[in-house]
Parts: C-alpha cells; sequence; structure tokens
C-alpha cells in the first residue's frame, strides 16, 4: 500500500469507507422494536381458521361456540370483511394477456389452497384467539386440486377459477428468428431439462402488523413489517377508502424481509379489516407454521433448454421453455409474472449471442402464491444459461474458464443490448472472471482436483457469471398501471444547533440503508456524519418513495441523498456568504464548519449559521430568507435499469457413497458500481449467496398429491445453517453507472442471483468422472444418489 | 395445581412476582409481562435460537419452556447481558464487524457466543459454527458472526495470558 | 402456535407424581425437560388437562456405578451426559452420540430419560440403550422393575412404560477391555435428525467378533437391532468380504418407510455404506 492520499483523506469523504452502522448498537443491546414487540392500548389479536384442503368449497360455518368462549370479541366471515374491503386483482398491464382472479381478505365461498385463511378470530389475547379459532366449525366440499406443474395445462384438468377459462395466468415468447435452423446447422447442442423446486423467504421475525384504525378521525395507523410503506399505504387507502393523507404505514425495525414482506397478504388486510370493523387496534404476528403456508413462495419452474455452438465453441444461440406455476392467483400488486419474465429474459444475457428465443407459460395451482423473493428469476435463469455454457464447454472440450473468455461479452462492447431487450450502458465480465481466478487460484485447484481424484475424493469447481437488474425505472412497474413508485424523495434539514436531519423513503431492514445515506449526506453536504439523523419508515414523517426492492436503494435512494444534500449545501453556503459577506463560490463546508475553499480556513461554524437563521433572522440582509430545509425528489431517467454483473465460484466435494456436499468455499466477484461501504457491500453478498446455496442444496416446499405442504416447520424446512455453510472470499471491480453522479447500481440480490448456478456446476463438474450429471434443485443426498446410479 | 399460577423468578438481577396461565411459555412471560422484548420468537418450537435465555446459568429457549417451570430460577435476558456490561467486547465486536443485519436473531446470537465463550480456550472456527449450530440467521451468511466470535475468544485469551504472565512477573 | 390451557403440578418424590398423575384421571403428561414435548404442545398436536413437572424429583438425579452397571437417572441432561466422566468411560456410546443430539441449548435441558421414554425412532439415545443393551428402570403404583432394551421399545413411540409409570433410571452394563464400539449418523445438517445412524458395540477376542449389537435410528417405528447382519459377524474377522456381505445383509434387518423424497432404497444404502464405514473403524482400532 503506498502513502498517498486518495479521496478518502478528504474531510467527510465517508464514500467508500467501510463503516459500522450506528443503528446496530440497539439492535446488539436487545433494544430493536419490532412490530412483534408492539403492544397498543385496548389492541386485540387475530387467529385464523384455515383451510384443511388445497381446493375446497366452503358450504357452511358455525361460530355458536366460539363465539361464547372466553376473551372472543369478534369472529369474521369472508362476507363480513368484504363489506369494508374493496377486491384487489394481482394484474399489469404491461404483460398482454395476463389474468388473475379478485382477491379479499376471507374468501366468500371457495378456498384455494391448503392453509388459505377462512376465518378470523379476535380475542383478547393470541392464545384465546388460536382456542376459539379450534372451535369454529367449517363444513367444505373438497374438490380437485391441481397440483403438478404439467397437469395444470392438460385439457381434462380441474380449472381454478372457471371464469378465467383456464389455467394459464401469462403466456411470454421471445423469438429472433430462425432458430430451428440454426440449431439445425449448429456444429454442437446441449441441452437438458432442470426442475427448480419452491423455497420461500423464512425471514426471522415472521409477517406481523398492528392496524389501529380511529374512527372519530378516520385514520387508520398500520404498524407494519414491511419494506414498502408508502407501496401499503396507497393500498390501504385505495381499498379501505381511506383519504391518503388518513393513512400513516409506520415500519420500525424489520426483522429481514428479502422480498416477502412487499406483497399483500390476505391475513394483512384483515387485520386492518378488523380494525376498521372493531374500531381498536388488532394485531396479527403469523406464527411460524401459518408463514409457511402464507408467506409468497418463490421459484417453482420446469425449464427446457438448448444451447448450440459453432465449430470454434462460440455458442450462437438459445432456445427455452420455461413454465411456473404460481399458485391459484397472481399476487399483489407486483403480479407473479415478473418472476417468469426475468428468467425467460435474463438467460443468457452475459453473452455475445443474439439468436434466441423462449416460451414462457405462467400456471396456476392450488399451493400458496408464488411471487417475487431476493433475486427474481436470477437464479433459475443463470443456473440454466450457465450449467449450458459447462455443458458447451465440455461438448467442444474446453477448460469452462476459457468457455467464458471466449463468450461473454467482450468489457469494451457497451452499450449493447441482450436478445432479450435487455439494454446495458457498461458491464465487466473479463475483468470480473480474471480477478475470480487469481483470487480462488483456479489453476491450483484445477490441479488439486486432478490429484485428489486419484485417490477417491471428489471435489467439483463451478462457475457462473451473471448480471443483476438494479434501479428500475417506471417502465418496470408503472407503465403497466401499478402505484409503485420509481422515484425516492428526501427532506433534509439543518437544525437549530446545526446537526442534520435526512427523512428519506428508503427504507431500512438492516442491510444499512441508513447508514449509506449518513454516509453520502456527509460528504456531500460537508458535515460529520455523526451529526446526521437518517429518518425512514414513517409514511408521515418521510416523502413517498418507493423504498427498497430490486437493489434501488444505493442507486436511488443514494441518489436522491446526494442531491438533497448539495442542494442543501448551496442554501447553507449562499447564507454564509450573506453573513460573512463572501462570495458563496469562495465558500466551502467541511466537517460543519464553513471554510475558504482555497485554503480550508474555517470561517464560521455550521451551528452558528443556523443560530442566527432560526433565532436571529433580524440580523441578516433584507431580503435574505434562510432556507436550512430542502426537499429533493429522484427518479431514473437515463437506462430503464441499471445491470450490475458479476461471477461467482463454488468449490464442493461430494461424497459419492452418500450423495452427501460439503460446500468448501465459495467466491464473488461483483461489479456493483460505485461501492459506497466496502463492509456492508461484502455482508449483502454473503448472505445472498446463503440464500442461494439454501436454495441449491436445502430448501424446498414439498408438497403432498392432495396439495399439503409436507414440511411446513422451522424443523423439517431446512434453512442453511452455520456448520454447512462456507467462508466466502468477496471482491470487487466498479464500474460506476453514468446515470447518476453517485455512480452506484445496487448489491442487494447479486449473491442469490448466481450462487446456486456456481453449486449446480460445482456438484456437476464432481459427478463427471461417473458420467452423472445433475439438473434439479436443491441437490438433496437422494438426487446425487439417483444422478449417481446408487439407488 | 391450577390453569393460573404464581411465578416466583430472578430475572436480571430484579425479584419478579407475577400471575400467569400455566400455558405460557417463559418467552411470552419475558415479552408480554415484563416487556424484555429483546427475546425474540422466530419460530416458537426450539429451532431458531432467537428466544435463547440464560436459566440457572445455562442457555435454554425460553420457547420450549413455560414460565411455571423456571419459578424459582435465576433467568437473564439479552437486556440484562446488557445492562452489566458482561457481553460488551462480544457487542462492540459484532457491531465492528457488521455480524448482524435485521437484528432478530442477534439476542440468541449473543447468548450462544457468550457460552462458547464462557469456556476455557480459543475456540477454532468450525468450533464456533458447531457452537452456532442452533441459531438461525437469514441475513448475514454466519460468516461475520463466526469472524466476530473469534474476534472476541483471541482477545479474551490474550487479556488472559497477559494476566498470567503479570502474575508470573509479580 | 400456543398451547391449549392446562393446570400445573410440581411433585417433589417420584411417589407424589404417580399419585398426581392417578388423580388426574390418567389425563396428564409428565414433563422432564420438555425439549420434545413442548412444541407438541404448541402445536395441539398433545392437549393434556395437567402436566406434571419431574424436574425437581432429586431421586431421578445422579450417575453411580453398581456393580457391574452403570446407573444413570432419569434427569440427567444432554449436557451432562456429554460431560459427565464415568458416562465417557462405562458408557461410551452415550458419550459419543452425545453431540449429535440437536444443538447445546437443546442439550442443557434435554435429559436423558426423557429422551429414552419419548423413544422417537430417530433419536440417538434410546438406539445407544439397545446397542449398550441396557435395562430400563421403571416405576409405577406397584413398584420398581428394571426392563432390557431389547423388550422396551414396542413400536412407534410406544415403549414398556404404561400409563403413569415413570422411566427413573437408565442401567448401562459397562464396557469391558475387549469392547469395541462406533457411532455415526447421517444427517443434512449438524444437530438434525439423521436419514440414518448408527452405533456398534463390539465384543472383539484379538481380531475375532466374539459378539456384536449392531442398532440402526431413523429407520423404523422404533430403534433396530440388524440381528442378521450380526449374525454375519459372530465369530468372524472384519475383513472387506465379510463386511461386504454383512451390509447386503442389511435387507433383511431394515424397512425402512417409502416415500418420494427418502425413498426406503435411500436409506438402506445409507445404512449400509454407515455400517460399512463403522465396521472399518472397529476393525482400524483393534
Amino acid at each position: 500500500m503506498s502513502d498517498a492520499l486518495t479521496s478518502l483523506d478528504r474531510p467527510n469523504s465517508y464514500i467508500g469507507r467501510s463503516v459500522p452502522r450506528p443503528n446496530a448498537k440497539r439492535l446488539l443491546a436487545g433494544r430493536g422494536r419490532y412490530i412483534t414487540d408492539l403492544v397498543l392500548p385496548r389492541m386485540l389479536h387475530v387467529a385464523f381458521m384455515r383451510s384443511p384442503y388445497a381446493h375446497a368449497r366452503i358450504v357452511s360455518i358455525d361460530n355458536s361456540t366460539a363465539k361464547a368462549m372466553p376473551g372472543v370479541r369478534l369472529i369474521a366471515t369472508g362476507a363480513d370483511l368484504a363489506k369494508v374491503c374493496k377486491p384487489w386483482v394481482g394484474t399489469l398491464d404491461h404483460f398482454k394477456g395476463m389474468k388473475s382472479t379478485p382477491q379479499l381478505p376471507l374468501p366468500l365461498d371457495k378456498a384455494v389452497w391448503a392453509g388459505q385463511a377462512v376465518v378470523a378470530v379476535v380475542a383478547d389475547s393470541r392464545a384465546l384467539a388460536e382456542d376459539a379459532a379450534e372451535a369454529v366449525v367449517v363444513e367444505y366440499e373438497e374438490l380437485p386440486a391441481v397440483i403438478d406443474i404439467d397437469a395444470a395445462r392438460t385439457p381434462e384438468t380441474t380449472v381454478i377459477s372457471p371464469e378465467l377459462g383456464d389455467n394459464v395466468c401469462f403466456h411470454g415468447k421471445i423469438d429472433t428468428g430462425n432458430i430451428d435452423e440454426l440449431f439445425a446447422g449448429a456444429a454442437h447442442v446441449v441441452e437438458e431439462e432442470f426442475h427448480f423446486g419452491r423455497h420461500t423467504a423464512v425471514t426471522m421475525e415472521p409477517r406481523a402488523i398492528v392496524a389501529d384504525f380511529d374512527p372519530n378521525e378516520m385514520r387508520l395507523t398500520a404498524h407494519h413489517a414491511t419494506q414498502t410503506p408508502y407501496q401499503f399505504q396507497d393500498i390501504y387507502s385505495r381499498h379501505f377508502g381511506i383519504p391518503e393523507a388518513n393513512v400513516r404505514v409506520i415500519a420500525p425495525d424489520i426483522g429481514g424481509s428479502f422480498g416477502m414482506k412487499l406483497h399483500v397478504y390476505h391475513e394483512d388486510m384483515a387485520a386492518v379489516a378488523l380494525s376498521i370493523v372493531l374500531g381498536r387496534p388488532v394485531k396479527y404476528v403469523a406464527d411460524r407454521i401459518e408463514s409457511f403456508v402464507s408467506d409468497i413462495h418463490a421459484r417453482d419452474h420446469r425449464v427446457r433448454a438448448r444451447m448450440a455452438l459453432d465449430t470454434e465453441g462460440t455458442i450462437i444461440g438459445m432456445d427455452v421453455d420455461d413454465v411456473t406455476a404460481v399458485g391459484p392467483f397472481s399476487a399483489y400488486p407486483r403480479t407473479s409474472v415478473v418472476e417468469g419474465n426475468q428468467v425467460f429474459r435474463l438467460i443468457g444475457t452475459p453473452y455475445r449471442f443474439q439468436n434466441y428465443r423462449a416460451d414462457l407459460q405462467v400456471v396456476f395451482q392450488n399451493k400458496v402464491q408464488m411471487s417475487q423473493y431476493r433475486a427474481v428469476g436470477h437464479p433459475i435463469a443463470f443456473a440454466v444459461t450457465e450449467r449450458m455454457v459447462d455443458m458447451a464447454a465440455a461438448a467442444t472440450g474446453m477448460d469452462p474458464v476459457e468457455m467464458r473468455r471466449r463468450n461473454l461479452i467482450p468489457d469494451d462492447a457497451y452499450p449493447c443490448a441482450a436478445p432479450t431487450g435487455y439494454k446495458f450502458e457498461a458491464l465487466s465480465h473479463h475483468a470480473c472472471l480474471t480477478r475470480l481466478c487469481e483470487i480462488m487460484d483456479y489453476d491450483r485447484l484445477r490441479a488439486e482436483q486432478a490429484e485428489l481424484r486419484k485417490r477417491g475424493i471428489y471435489r467439483g469447481i463451478g462457475i457462473a457469471s451473471f448480471v443483476e437488474i438494479s434501479n428500475p425505472g417506471p417502465a418496470f412497474y408503472g407503465v403497466g398501471g401499478a402505484r409503485i413508485s420509481s422515484q425516492d424523495g428526501a427532506v433534509i434539514t439543518i437544525t437549530p444547533s446545526g446537526d442534520v436531519r435526512c427523512a428519506i423513503s428508503v427504507t431500512e431492514l438492516g442491510q444499512g440503508t441508513e447508514t449509506i445515506v449518513g454516509q453520502i449526506v456527509g460528504e456531500h453536504l460537508g458535515v460529520d456524519r455523526e451529526r446526521i439523523k437518517v429518518i425512514t419508515g414513517d409514511t408521515e414523517t418521510t416523502p413517498h418513495g418507493g423504498a427498497v426492492w430490486a437493489c434501488r436503494g444505493a442507486g436511488i435512494g443514494g441518489e436522491t441523498a446526494l442531491r438533497a444534500a448539495r442542494k442543501l449545501k448551496e442554501n447553507v453556503i449562499s447564507l454564509a456568504g450573506s453573513i460573512l459577506q463572501e462570495q458563496p463560490d469562495k465558500l466551502d463546508m467541511h466537517g460543519g464548519w464553513i471554510v475558504d475553499s482555497d485554503t480550508g480556513r474555517q470561517r464560521v461554524e455550521l451551528a452558528e449559521i443556523a443560530r442566527i437563521a432560526y433565532f436571529r433572522s433580524d440580523t441578516l440582509p433584507p431580503g435574505t430568507q434562510a432556507q436550512l430545509t430542502v426537499a429533493h425528489h429522484y427518479a431514473p431517467q437515463g437506462y430503464p435499469f441499471a445491470f450490475t454483473n458479476g461471477i461467482q465460484a463454488s468449490h464442493v466435494e461430494v461424497d459419492v457413497e452418500t450423495g452427501f456436499v460439503k460446500i468448501l468455499k465459495h467466491w464473488v466477484v461483483e461489479d456493483c458500481g460505485r461501492v459506497i461501504n466496502p463492509l456492508l457491500v461484502d455482508e449483502q453478498m454473503r448472505g445472498g449467496v446463503v440464500q442461494g446455496l439454501g436454495a441449491a442444496f436445502f430448501e424446498e416446499c414439498l408438497y403432498s398429491d392432495t396439495g399439503q405442504l409436507i414440511n411446513g416447520s422451522l424443523a423439517d424446512y431446512l434453512v442453511p445453517m452455520a456448520v454447512e455453510m462456507p467462508d466466502i472470499e468477496i471482491a470487487h471491480v466498479e464500474t460506476p453507472t453514468a446515470d447518476t453522479e453517485l455512480g452506484a447500481k445496487g448489491c442487494g440480490e447479486a449473491g442469490t442471483a448466481a450462487s446456486p448456478a456456481a453449486a449446480l456446476n460445482a456438484v456437476n463438474d464432481a459427478l463427471a468422472p461417473f458420467d452423472a450429471s445433475i439438473a434439479q434443485l436443491p441437490m438433496t443426498p437422494a438426487r446425487i444418489l439417483k444422478a449417481l446410479g446408487r439407488i | 395445581m391450577s390453569e393460573q399460577i404464581t411465578i416466583h423468578l430472578t430475572v436480571n438481577g430484579e425479584d419478579v412476582s407475577q400471575n400467569a396461565p400455566a400455558r405460557e411459555t417463559l418467552a411470552d412471560f419475558l415479552r408480554t409481562r415484563l416487556q424484555l422484548t429483546g427475546t425474540h420468537m422466530g419460530c416458537e418450537m426450539g429451532v431458531c435460537g432467537a428466544c435463547l435465555v440464560l436459566v440457572d446459568g445455562r442457555v435454554v429457549h425460553s420457547c420450549l419452556m413455560f414460565a411455571a417451570q423456571a419459578s424459582g430460577s435465576v433467568v437473564e435476558t439479552i437486556e440484562g447481558l446488557s445492562e452489566r456490561a458482561a457481553i460488551a467486547d462480544i457487542q462492540e465486536a459484532f457491531h465492528q464487524r457488521n455480524a448482524l443485519q435485521c437484528g432478530f436473531c442477534t439476542p440468541g446470537m449473543l447468548m450462544t457466543a457468550q457460552a462458547l465463550l464462557s469456556q476455557p480456550g480459543v475456540p477454532s472456527r468450525d468450533e464456533i459454527r458447531d457452537a452456532l449450530s442452533g441459531n438461525y440467521c437469514r441475513c448475514t451468511g454466519y460468516e461475520a458472526i463466526v469472524d466476530a466470535i473469534e474476534s472476541v475468544a483471541r482477545a479474551r485469551a490474550a487479556t488472559a495470558n497477559g494476566r498470567q504472565v503479570e502474575e508470573v512477573a509479580g | 402456535m400456543k398451547a391449549r390451557a392446562f393446570s400445573y403440578a410440581r411433585p417433589n418424590t417420584i411417589a407424589e407424581a404417580l399419585d398426581l398423575f392417578a388423580a388426574a384421571d390418567e389425563d396428564a403428561t409428565y414433563i422432564a425437560g420438555g425439549q420434545s414435548l413442548v412444541p407438541t404442545l404448541a402445536l395441539r398436536l398433545q392437549a393434556p388437562q395437567t402436566l406434571i413437572d419431574i424436574a425437581h424429583i432429586s431421586e431421578l438425579r445422579g450417575i453411580a456405578l453398581d456393580g457391574g452397571w452403570l446407573r444413570i437417572g432419569a434427569l440427567t441432561r444432554h449436557c451432562e451426559t456429554l460431560a459427565d466422566p464415568l458416562i465417557a468411560q462405562h458408557a461410551p456410546l452415550f458419550h459419543d452420540a452425545a453431540p449429535y443430539v440437536a444443538h447445546p441449548a437443546i442439550r442443557n435441558k434435554g435429559t436423558l430419560g426423557g429422551s429414552i421414554a419419548l423413544a422417537d425412532p430417530a433419536s440417538e439415545f434410546p438406539a445407544m440403550a439397545l446397542a449398550m443393551g441396557a435395562e430400563l428402570e421403571i416405576v409405577g403404583r406397584d413398584g420398581a422393575r428394571r426392563v432390557p432394551a431389547d423388550d422396551y421399545f414396542i413400536d412407534l413411540f410406544q415403549t414398556a412404560i404404561e400409563p403413569g409409570e415413570l422411566l427413573t433410571a437408565i442401567h448401562v452394563p459397562i464396557v469391558r477391555p475387549t469392547h469395541r464400539w462406533a457411532f455415526d449418523e447421517l444427517a443434512r445438517r449438524r444437530g438434525d435428525y439423521a436419514i440414518v445412524g448408527c452405533g456398534i458395540l463390539a465384543d472383539m477376542q484379538s481380531t475375532r467378533i466374539e459378539d456384536i449389537r449392531i442398532v440402526f435410528f431413523g429407520v423404523g417405528n422404533t430403534p433396530v437391532r440388524a440381528t442378521t447382519a450380526e449374525q454375519c459377524l459372530i465369530g468372524k474377522q472384519l475383513d472387506q468380504a465379510v463386511v461386504h456381505v454383512t451390509q447386503a445383509a442389511l435387507a433383511d434387518d431394515l424397512a425402512p418407510p417409502d416415500d418420494e423424497h427418502t425413498p426406503a432404497a435411500m436409506r438402506v444404502h445409507l445404512a449400509r455404506v454407515l455400517l460399512g464405514r463403522l465396521l472399518g473403524r472397529i476393525a482400524g482400532a483393534t
């Protein structure tokens, strides 16, 4: 390391620096305040009687015994709550032809998945509510259930919602033309059928809401464990007929979200409806058993894919067929089509080839709703792409690294576009690949692998390149008619003591939003970050914005903060100029001081400017009105999305007798543009990788033939734990986006996007000496043993 | 013998006497009656480790125990350990290493860390991971937690060695 | 996930506990560590009128040698089973299995007696009790009796314990210098119930097997003694050929449940692999 001064040596130069999160100290002391902790005066608790059948007509409901039980305050059915809640439909206009049925908090006549809430019981405590829920008697007429992914489309199958005509939610096609001819003339064709199981988010804190409706003022306050409070403010306003300004959504500390807590859930809507009916606060916390049958599930794809190559080993085209099953209806307000849409548009995107055909069928089935979860569609797209690339390498006798060198889009080829329509501003696949080979010592690992094979030890090395969609503009949801904002807003104030408060619409989930906003404001305002208070997660105290999803927090929220801070700094310096009788362009601000921009000489403290502005405006020159609060909104206007990219590698050892896999090590080289806080970025990567490894090896929602979730508890659904997870090495390549001044692109999903692909390739690499292969996730011992022909 | 019973406990050094239903778990008792909400519930079946507390000096799941069973015991929660600065070094290491994101698993992680670090010697990374085998974290991927615990183990061992050297020298 | 209401009683003696059970018209459940029971109550899979907390009965504690036997009190916690030197020396399969039983916090509360009384067929300790030829001390209002482990496990969660009776102690015949033993299991994640697990106790004369007990868990409704496999080994030297024959013989001993995600064939295959590895360790130790 040289001793030369870097940009990080300037005062308040926080961007690029690893700083810990100020708000983490509270969590470490057990002083977090989660919705599950919240108690309000006269608060009631709700429990639900749930359908035991995957598909059944509700014949009758008998509440008579339950109503008389101790502490019971209300029992409500679908018809009761339909009186206060307008139905919602999870479709978007830009998915042409997509369809779904209207949803209500509780069903009127039919249950469409096992575990669907049918009757709500409100009581003085959760235990009493559960006692009474057990005593509700519902008579059902069981109907044939659609469970299998292929069964949904066979002609004789039951149609879950006859009013829709069939069980197809959406059918999409991409075709650049002449694919059949291309494959017919190809030197090599590789093909595979992939299966990706359902899994689910399993946030540590389950879903939770305390809905508090005050009929006197017609005000609803929803304390809601969500990552998108503004979206829910809009939804509660429209669906419950309450003026938007009277709806306040507060999202305090959130115990994990990962995309799961931004969808509309029937129980949450029921809690709001019950509070409106009762005029009292109603609390709903999903217990873990309820979480498994009511949180969104994710993935669930069957993909058939082919890849064509020329004699040189150049990929010339892909042909893909994806079927994904999404539950009995499409989720609201983001739909259940985005996942499949991203699968069939992301496949192949790191590579140069331009010939592409893809078919996407999104089908209904009698399982809980499927929708967006961390790295929406990416893990499927890259598992398919990268496995095909490895198969192509094998077919052409090339090393997987060489195969990628030959086919990845060159780093100097940007801007360019994928055959699926995505436009890339500037990516760095080759730089990442080179860096990866360095940090993992690829050649040494290959040599070691060959050596160990001689001794009956089967290790595998898997590589996976990826791109990741981030910073979505209005083309993502807005043009489809969803009231989901692509802009963010910030209000920054200098307080009378010269401290800074920044209220911003991006939200904190523990990923570090408040920390990076503080870093950005501190650097661009010229104030020590210890004096900056960042306020998030409350629609009443922060401006409307998209909040956090699709890795938009740093890229869009961060740019919003940057521009707001710049604007405020102009105001402060202009005011200081008036006070100091100095040209504003000769002044700057550092460390909470107005300084001479040339010399850095301290002229006057910000606190003194604030004191004069707030308390002695009489001493300001006539006509000067101090503006120490600014509001600024920012929406992306350049590329429709800012793509990030990177590459991952997984190193595994397969016990070929037992089918058990030990994950030895994992590497990530990623390019998320400007890195604001390396400590936080690296932890986003690691957490994301492990979620992907969970999907690769452990996690799967297993259903019986009758649509019962058979492993719906935390003891039976296997989440990745500390012993089985590897150490993960991270390196960065930085290609800032030129669309913003900040240059950040986002980093929350990259880890999850490609770790399953790397793992899939690694296991197949280990199995290669046995001519065995696997194309199904999770890769359980049973599936590996089957692949090896041992059982 | 009754469905409602009086529970006597020492919690974080304070004597507590409260009536509660016999069916109330220690986790619910601590969270709702004593407002000790630092003890979290993630599964209510002893799998996730978010509800770990110390009962008579041993780390146990407060969701796998009825408050009635604990009556007569000494209980310590994350609030108690924090306030008497018993785990300040672990908390500081977690903070510096960013060994938490959402923080929901964190009190349980700290309980496990404290139990492990109370034993003599410096645990290996594998031993740390083994000790954490019953603590679920969805955010971090565990490595930062392992790093933080490892750094405290080394620091504590260095301090202990330093003390021994001083004693020998003195 | 809140348990149904129940009454709670905390007896100080075995006699008191038995009386409380009788007084509750048998609609009662004993609770010791409660690490398996509490979740079933929370899930309302069980809902007794009365919970009888036996954790404070001092007669149920203690670990002591008693002639050729080690008597382990039913309330011995898993962490004590792991750490106790008498158990490590005289009932080594309990010691070896203990680190695999769930996680540290569960081991701080769960009891050996509770585990063996519940007799979860996927649990380590019931199977190791069988592997070591332990005897289970059971007390009822009619007095105490000792049931050999071979007669104790009847069916799924069903043992020789009659309603109202208490498992008070586990008596293990202490291992002799000619004994070799080995334990291992295959679990998806550390602390999970194993897909297959196995404990072996062999009496060896030099390299020849005089007697052997092989017990699998996770493969049926109870811990399963692989008697056909045992017969293949008695009087034999532990060479590759014998091991192969023994592995093949497991087909006659094991009839694990079959489902799509964990096929019976897989459990049998894994049991064979595990058996081969454990016999290898025993051969290596001689």
